[in-house]
């Protein structure tokens, strides 16, 4: 009940915003303030649309891949581990948009396979899960090493096996731990999707620079940045609620 | 019939030699109560005795099926199934109770009897709820462990031992992370169990207790067994000098 004041703050500036604009004197060709915004609205909601689906994909494929990573990282085997260790220095190590340039332009300059504008979106996809994977496996595996050693002695003697101690025992205190990390892990992502127009991917930020540009109105950007603000306070929410509710049992 | 047997067991952590040369035998009914300053390697025999360290040298066996087997003087433990089996002979419990958070307590107790010993739900959750309620705590079968005090912490993980019907439990210092009064409560449980004529294996320094409810007492020192026999023999009338020296100390 406490989130409601963060709500109403949220109905307040979308509905504070147009009156701004109006007493800035911007308007648009269709007639007031509000139906101009609305048309910015509309003329980025297909980048809107290809951010969240930049997002839900990113992840969908990195928090799976990121606990394969993890358990790569924590395996028995000192090479697999060295690898995994590899893989993290260097997603961890260079920036997002190098690697994004990386998967987009790489086949083409090393195999000569021609680029396809279809390959843009999965490049995206892929550099995006890549990445994120990276930093996903480090935040499982704080969460794995913060469950006590007793946990697993405990299970051991009394016949769990290692699969069945990771699943039933050691992964669902491990979703606890590493909740208000993630969230942190997604708000980032939120924002970082708008580094896919380093490979010309439309995604509303890219939408929103073209507009401002050709409008040379500064009131787009403006837009695009409200609505990372408002993706972000529901993704707080959200995570919010989910911690509350595993929030059942405390250490 | 000898429910455990463990035989010339050593084992060291890297340069520290803790277990020297222990042997130990339990009978079916028995109560061991197993005493000695810290650091003398109490914990750790109950450890390699639970399978939860490796030992070094020896020879470990339940209820006459052999777990680890001495080859040269090297420790061989048996194949995966049998050490499988021969789990399900003991149970633990263990100084800080290492009940499961994200489970209730009647969860804690009845999961393993039914996915590890694949044993019907119905039955083991009324089993579950007769320990609760010998314990005196049937009505926190929904309660997590975190709203419980330690005490009934710690009764629940006998609860959750004894729902896998073991021949023989082992406690690796049971009280020593409670109150006194919360202590009195878990040596109740204990004394309850004995009288039942439960097999147990108990680490401890409650003197008292140990004298009062144990057929039998093992004084440990730097990883040899110094002393051993009726309690009336060992605690009130030690041989050994060291043993002597520390019931005095600690006697007060």
């Amino acid at each position: 009940m406490k989130k409601k004041p963060l709500i109403a703050v949220m109905i307040f500036s979308a509905l504070l915003i147009p009156a701004l604009l109006s007493s800035c004197g911007v308007s648009g060709d269709d007639g007031g303030a509000l139906g101009w915004f609305f048309g910015v609205i509309i003329q980025l909601s297909s980048g809107m649309w290809a951010s969240l689906e930049l997002f839900a994909l990113t992840l969908i494929f990195s928090m799976p891949l990121g606990l394969l990573v993890c358990f790569l990282r924590r395996s028995r085997f000192k090479v697999i581990e060295l690898v995994a260790k590899f893989y993290i220095s260097i997603m961890r190590g260079t920036p997002l948009m190098l690697q994004l340039l990386v998967v987009y332009f790489g086949p083409y300059f090393v195999f000569r396979i021609p680029l396809s504008t279809e390959y843009r979106f999965y490049a995206a996809i892929i550099g995006f899960a890549l990445n994120y994977a990276a930093y996903f496996a480090e935040i499982y595996r704080s969460g794995i090493e913060a469950v006590p050693k007793g946990q697993y002695e405990a299970a051991k003697v009394l016949g769990y096996s290692r699969q069945q101690t990771f699943m039933k025992i050691v992964f669902p205190q491990m979703v606890r731990h590493i909740l208000p990390p993630v969230t942190n892990e997604i708000i980032t992502l939120v924002k970082d999707t708008s580094l896919a127009f380093a490979i010309a991917f439309v995604e509303m930020f890219t939408l929103a620079k073209q507009i401002s540009a050709s409008e040379s109105n500064i009131m787009p950007l403006f837009v695009a940045g409200l609505f990372y603000y408002i993706f972000n306070l529901v993704v707080s929410f959200v995570m919010g609620k989910v911690e509350k509710k595993m929030n059942y049992y405390s250490r | 019939m000898k429910l455990l047997e463990i035989n010339n067991i050593k084992k060291s952590f890297d340069d520290l030699e803790v277990l020297k040369d222990i042997s130990i035998s339990v009978e079916e009914g028995e109560v061991v109560s197993i005493l000695g300053p810290s650091g003398s390697g109490k914990s750790t025999l109950l450890r390699c005795a639970t399978m939860l360290e490796t030992m070094d040298a020896g020879s470990l066996m339940y209820c006459g099926e052999s777990a680890v087997s001495d080859v040269d003087g090297k420790a061989v433990y048996a194949p995966k199934d049998n050490l499988k089996r021969i789990q399900n002979y003991f149970g633990l419990v263990f100084q800080n109770f290492n009940l499961f958070p994200h489970y209730t307590v009647l969860k804690n107790i009845i999961d393993a009897p039914v996915h590890i010993q694949k044993r019907d739900k119905k039955e083991v959750t009324k089993e579950a709820m007769e320990l609760l309620s010998q314990m005196g705590i049937e009505d926190k079968a929904d309660y997590y462990p975190c709203q419980l005090s330690g005490g009934q912490q710690q009764r629940v993980a006998i609860a959750r031992a004894l729902a896998m019907k073991p021949k023989i439990l082992f406690f690796d210092e049971p009280t020593s992370a409670l109150d006194p009064e919360l202590t009195s409560e878990i040596l109740k449980v204990l004394r309850l169990l004995a009288s039942r004529k439960m097999t147990m294996v108990i680490v401890t320094h409650e003197i008292e207790f140990a004298r009062n409810v144990s057929d039998r007492v093992i004084f440990m020192d730097e990883g040899y067994i110094v002393e051993q026999g009726r309690p009336a023999d060992v605690i009130d009338n030690p041989a050994n000098d060291r043993v002597r020296a520390f019931l005095a100390k600690v006697k007060g």
